[in-house]
């Protein structure tokens, strides 16, 4: 028996060896991409993503390419970074496009500057809105590749609205809008509130929204700085304390992003902000007439964009990288990204993509479609700094505070921007 | 070479593949924690350098890591004496002669086969503010709702509350395996000598059970620092870190703040305190528990 194992062992070395030799033509022709991504919304995502990558390897024969889903944002990054530091091929990735920095610092990630050759991917590259282009675009060198984008949008019951005799064409536009009519949209025993907005998981996301809105934003471009106590910034957590509190139109403490989704479709608040991401999950659940609308303004209109983009990672082979940016034409390219936004409500990335014929008969038909769309000219970039994940997180840690009602908002605002400024002082 | 010495290096030879398994995986990781711990963060721009305690001063400095390990004292707290208890309670009432018994211990054991993640996410619905389980039967008798875990006083107490109730079912079977192999005799010898049920219970169940009850405590005590899956569906330790653990703080560190040396300075922590508890365990309560 231990005869006939080993004479097996032997040839399944010999086989190993020969088919390794003989396999070396073909693995010069072919290119093998791996890729992980992120899915953070509701619905069966996974499937379109298949889809079009079953796509593109039937129009590009040559390329091989394994998309791995990876779970939400960061488990996605912690996946590709372990997979790099381990030397596992991993080309390219949808990742955070908050995690620019990051992925600099780590020397993960490589500019698209340095991949495009011709002027017609220099075109390319400036064929995206360029809202969506600002976390990507760190010291004059483009990094990331706008793909799952999104903005807050406001999701609001329209039926909701008709019986307490509002117009449910004419959503809020401003604050002091929002809070009258949450006021008559919330029953007094708490079946229904009149707006919700998460303070889980994303905080900082939705605060970014409330301080643009009230003409603040909440860091530099370069990513060294941040403004979390100044007086706009101060005042804009002051109002989301008080929705609770004063305007009793918010439930008290903080309010979970997995499950709101679920509190809205059960009809328990009338409004909620939301990443457009949700929008075609909530079309189809929802069994109520429901309006989309832009955020309501303060002092201007205002949203961050948030989402994930294409990097490339910078330990890849000529022909991988030319194959990655092929991959990443095919994906954002305008038919795509319009069958990505009607499959999805992320945002079609570039001007041209509201120009297809499918994107155009989508939004005609369902008109909430193309909010995102025309609130990107009021969008800010999602907060993004060196040290990215605790800056954000102090911010987090005090939103919450301040909403749980333990810490008012300048102490709390003051105490998160000292503690930035000490992580942030040795990048300046 | 002496017989004597053949069969010791027969002996290494046996223990080596084991050996090497958890060198590799326990020691070495153990020892190199403690080394990552004395150095600084390293990045492209600015390598590693070697920092000897900073680490452990910023840790003492750091007011999350105070706040995240009382949390898990409290947790601690919270969950084992009363998974325990309930554990036995469970255990005595699945013993005794009732009907549909076998389903009921089913039914008890049901929560320890679900995974911790799928529990999870169970509870997050119940604990959600209004369209919950638990708001809804509130709201059947007129009481109000709560915002279970968005309000930093009652996040901790409901993942104990979950916890627990995922525990005890898992150390019921423990229970009930020791209680079944206590012979019947014993119970009808101390009806004899005039024993009533509870001083039975007291005098002669629990100290033969201590055995299984030291076992039970050391891994609800392993359980409370290293159970940390819900967190990540619940709550991902806030509001404000105010349900925030030891090990979640940790990830958190290494890998939304890629702090490596400084989550290596946690870990360490983190093994000095297990490595106390089970010290404690074995050498104070080890003497007390009555093996037969």
């Amino acid at each position: 028996m231990f005869i006939g194992l080993r004479k097996a062992a032997r040839a399944a070395a010999v086989a190993a060896l020969c088919g390794s030799v003989m396999s070396v033509p073909a693995m010069a022709k072919d290119v093998e991409l791996t890729m992980y991504y992120p899915i953070s919304v509701g619905g069966p995502l996974t499937k379109v993503i298949d889809d079009m990558v079953g796509e593109f390897q039937k129009e590009n024969p040559g390329v091989k390419v394994n998309a791995i889903y990876a779970g939400n944002y960061d488990d996605t990054r912690i996946k590709a970074l372990a997979a790099l530091k381990s030397g596992q091929a991993a080309q390219l990735s949808v990742l955070f496009s908050i995690d620019a920095y990051e992925l600099m610092e780590q020397d993960a990630i490589l500019p698209f500057d340095d991949v495009v050759e011709t002027d017609e991917d220099k075109a390319w590259l400036a064929s995206f809105y360029p809202g969506l282009m600002e976390n990507g675009v760190i010291d004059g060198k483009t990094w990331g590749i706008p793909f799952q984008r999104s903005t807050i949008v406001m999701y609001y019951n329209k039926d909701a609205f008709r019986e307490v005799g509002l117009d449910p064409e004419r959503p809020p536009q401003n604050w002091d809008e929002m809070v009258e009519m949450g006021k008559k949209l919330t029953k007094p025993d708490g079946s229904r509130w009149g707006v919700m907005i998460p303070s889980t998981g994303y905080a900082y996301w939705m605060f970014g929204a409330l301080a643009k809105q009230n003409g603040e934003v909440l860091m530099s471009r370069d990513g060294k700085q941040v403004y979390y106590s100044n007086p706009g910034v101060v005042e804009a957590l002051q109002f989301w304390r008080d929705l609770a509190v004063t305007h009793k139109v918010m439930p008290q403490g903080t309010i979970e992003w997995g499950t709101l989704r679920q509190n809205f479709l059960e009809g328990k608040t009338a409004m909620m902000w939301h990443s457009t991401g949700n929008l075609t999950a909530v079309k189809n659940d929802a069994s109520f007439d429901f309006g989309v609308a832009m955020l309501p303004g303060n002092k201007e209109p205002g949203s961050p964009t948030g989402g994930g983009n294409f990097y490339i990672f910078k330990n890849t082979t000529p022909e991988e990288r030319k194959a990655a940016m092929q991959l990443i034409k095919f994906m954002t390219a305008p038919e795509r990204a319009a069958k990505w936004s009607i499959e999805t409500g992320y945002m079609g990335v570039s001007p041209a993509s509201y120009e297809t014929e499918a994107l155009k008969a989508y939004v005609k038909e369902f008109p909430p479609a193309a909010v995102a769309r025309d609130q990107l000219q009021f969008a800010t970039a999602e907060l993004s700094t060196y040290e990215t994940g605790r800056v954000r997180k102090l911010l987090d840690d005090a939103i919450q505070a301040v909403l749980t009602g333990s810490k008012q908002p300048k102490a709390a605002l003051e105490e998160a921007q000292a503690q930035a400024d000490r992580l942030l002082r040795s990048y300046r | 070479m002496t017989s004597s010495r053949l069969n010791q290096v027969y002996g290494w030879l046996l223990l080596l593949p084991a050996a090497v398994l958890l060198v590799a995986f326990t020691h070495y990781p153990t020892i190199r924690t403690l080394v990552d711990s004395t150095f600084s963060k390293s990045t492209a721009t600015r390598p590693a350098r070697f920092v000897g305690l900073d680490n452990y001063a910023m840790l003492l400095d750091d007011p999350v890591f105070w706040q995240v390990a009382v949390n898990n004292l409290i947790f601690a707290l919270g969950t084992i004496p009363a998974s325990i208890g309930l554990a036995l309670v469970m255990a005595l009432w699945v013993n005794g002669k009732l009907a549909g018994r076998g389903f009921l211990r089913l039914a008890y054991f049901t929560p320890t086969i679900l995974p911790m993640v799928a529990v999870a996410n169970i509870w997050l619905f119940f604990y959600t503010p209004g369209i919950g389980l638990i708001d809804q039967v509130l709201g059947l008798f007129g009481l109000p709702g709560r915002n279970w875990l968005g309000d930093s006083a009652t996040v901790l107490p409901s993942l104990i509350v979950m916890t627990v109730w995922k525990e005890a079912g898992f150390f019921m079977i423990f229970y009930l395996a020791a209680l079944q192999a206590i012979p019947p005799e014993l119970k009808e010898a101390a009806m004899l000598e005039g024993a009533g049920r509870f001083t039975y219970l007291r005098r002669v169940l629990l100290p033969l059970l201590m055995p299984t009850t030291l076992f039970v405590l050391v891994n609800a005590v392993l359980n409370s620092f290293k159970l940390v899956d819900h967190l990540f569906i619940l709550t991902k330790g806030g509001p404000n870190n105010a349900s925030s653990l030891l090990l979640y703080y940790i990830y958190e560190n290494a890998f939304s703040f890629f702090d490596t040396p400084y989550a290596a300075t946690l870990t360490a922590v983190l093994l000095a305190v297990l490595a106390l508890l089970a010290a404690g365990q074995f050498l104070i309560l080890d003497k007390r528990v009555h093996y037969r």
